[in-house]
């Protein structure tokens, strides 16, 4: 552009350029209510046709002729139980990875360590689906003497590889954000490496923690390709860790394609989104409080 | 004291040991798709049709595919995510608006990608009428990727000195000069590698395009964006679930899975690579 157009009406191309950056960043608020909204609509025709009590029992079974069923808690148990036991994994390993990179790797297995984990984080999700559908789902069958290896289990295997990432990544830079002066305190008052890690370290940086663990907790709820992939799909309440289970994400996946538009079956799907968003709402909000308070960005 | 030392040996061989299990995870999965998947990676594989619902023949319109809606999430996200940036960065002052944006912005990103699939059928697909299509598979991968799109080019924006944009300012010039001769020319490079490695993200997702766009089986190209394609993690979900005859199908999953993982590794490691060039150039 030439200077001239600067010089032209400078208070009048800024005055523009300011109008066009707020409204273009405002946008986004403007997409999260849209995000709201549609949810809202679209789940609206299934409350309206029903109420809201079919949702809240145990019968999923949208597809049946003479009596379907919209319950939608064992969809939610099952998301639940995959979580949870992929928190299992993910949480410990997580941690002890940061801790290791962030106060004992040196620094340049630091260099090479972080950004070989964080590949981890960019491979697709169908991806991984694959591969425990290949290689975790069969082992697991095989370890446990099992029927199949499509179930709980195999699914939180291949979302806690999907959460460390996240967890190392954040909890990482909380670590490393406690000041030197607590370490050398701790230090010069005689507590040996591991002790001023696990009893100083690790205690000043578990706001940045915690919401590191939220943060993967939240990547796991969400996540749908890898859970519809190797979890086995049976809409069933249960807690064993090796029965067969249904997602919420992968109920919406594997049964949009086959409904109706604007029908009962297709507005319960959208009804099991709003949980979705509503819960992985929370998590994230819960997540920014407890960084926002203790001093995080 | 010795106990204590020894303690703390065996703690660190514990961490050690963890840490080094996931990097084995990493590493094993990786070289178990490449492994098993570069016998199959030929040129015809890549560059002709699938045949026999994707049992046989390549794969070339799911990688024509998977570019097309990269390229169109692309021209939609990285002006609305840069112009978002440089509002934060350059603009915002600490009032609610800006307090909004950033919730707006957190919220996104936590959004699972199956409800921005049900956000684009609901929106897209049926209420803007676009139909099953690239267009409207790509205005919902490029609402899902924005939050990343406007991290990276913020970052970007914020690694250019303070002075920089006072010594403008104390030189008379106007903020909108400033901003556009002072700071965007040294962040915009940042603030691309950023958003690709961002849009990236994109090849790989399937959960949206499910929705929105993807065909299963569909051997020919697109003609306009208001067409179905294919797009290769689609094609990689559906030959590894929805075909009875799951071995046979085996090479054909494996090579699309290279494939994939090479084109999104790929984005990031180049991403990776410009930074670093980049930083290197520009020391504050």
């Amino acid at each position: 552009m030439s200077t001239s157009f600067f010089e032209l009406g400078r208070r009048n191309t800024d005055r523009v350029a300011r109008w066009v950056f707020t409204a273009t960043a405002s946008l986004t608020i403007v997409i999260v209510l849209a995000i709201f909204l549609f949810l809202m609509k679209e789940s609206m025709i299934f409350v309206r046709e029903m109420g809201l009590a079919p949702l809240f029992t145990t019968r999923w079974v949208p597809t049946s002729v003479g009596d379907p069923g919209y319950g939608v808690l064992p969809l939610v148990t099952g998301s639940l139980l995959v979580t949870l036991l992929a928190g299992v994994f993910a949480v410990p390993l997580g941690i002890a990875g940061a801790v290791y990179i962030a106060e004992v790797a040196r620094p340049l297995e630091r260099e090479i360590l972080k950004p070989f984990i964080e590949l981890l984080a960019g491979i697709p999700s169908v991806v991984l689906g694959f591969f425990g559908l290949v290689v975790v789902a069969p082992a697991i069958k095989a370890a446990f003497d099992l029927g199949s290896g499509m179930n709980a289990l195999s699914g939180a295997v291949v979302l806690a590889l999907m959460a460390i990432p996240t967890i190392i990544s954040v909890s990482e830079d909380a670590l490393r954000a406690v000041p030197n002066s607590y370490r050398n305190a701790s230090l010069a008052l005689g507590a040996s490496h591991q002790q001023t890690v696990w009893r100083v370290i690790v205690p000043a940086a578990i706001p940045g923690i915690t919401a590191a663990v939220m943060l993967g907790f939240g990547r796991i709820v969400g996540e749908t390709m890898a859970v519809m992939m190797v979890t086995g799909n049976a809409a069933k309440m249960t807690l064993y860790p090796t029965d067969s289970v249904r997602t919420m994400t992968a109920t919406i996946a594997a049964e949009m394609g086959e409904v109706a538009r604007g029908g009962t079956h297709y507005s319960a799907l959208f009804c099991v989104g709003v949980i979705l968003f509503f819960a992985t709402f929370l998590l994230n909000l819960l997540a920014l409080k407890t960084f926002k308070r203790y001093g995080g960005r | 004291m010795r106990t204590v030392n020894q303690r703390d040996r065996m703690a660190e061989w514990c961490m050690r040991a963890l840490t080094y299990t996931i990097v084995a995870a990493v590493a094993y999965i990786i070289l178990h798709i490449v492994v098993n998947g570069a016998p199959a990676l030929t040129w015809g594989f890549l560059t002709e049709m699938p045949r026999n619902s994707g049992l046989a023949g390549g794969i070339y319109p799911a990688i024509v595919g998977t570019g097309m809606l990269v390229f169109g999430t692309m021209i939609v996200a990285l002006p609305l995510g840069m112009a978002c940036a440089i509002y934060l960065s350059e603009y915002a002052t600490q009032n609610r608006l800006t307090g909004f944006i950033r919730l707006a912005i957190a919220t996104l990103a936590g959004v699972p990608s199956i409800v921005f699939g049900l956000f684009g059928l609901g929106l897209f697909v049926i209420f803007f009428n676009f139909g099953s299509s690239i267009l409207a598979g790509s205005l919902t991968l490029a609402c899902m990727v924005l939050p990343t799109v406007i991290v990276a080019s913020e970052e970007s924006l914020r690694a250019v000195p303070r002075s920089q944009r006072e010594g403008s300012l104390a030189l008379g010039a106007s903020k909108w000069y400033t901003v556009s001769r002072n700071v965007l020319p040294y962040a915009v490079p940042g603030m691309v590698t950023g958003s690709v490695l961002a849009v990236g993200r994109a090849a790989g997702e399937t959960a949206p395009i499910l929705l929105t766009v993807a065909a299963s089986f569909l051997p020919r190209l697109p003609q306009t964006v208001y067409d179905q394609v294919m797009a290769l993690p689609y094609h990689l979900y559906i030959l590894a679930t929805q075909n009875p005859d799951a071995a046979a199908a085996r090479p054909n999953q494996y090579g699309t899975a290279l494939v994939l993982l090479l084109l999104v590794l790929g984005v990031n490691l180049a991403a990776i690579l410009i930074r670093y060039r980049f930083r290197k150039k520009y020391q504050w």
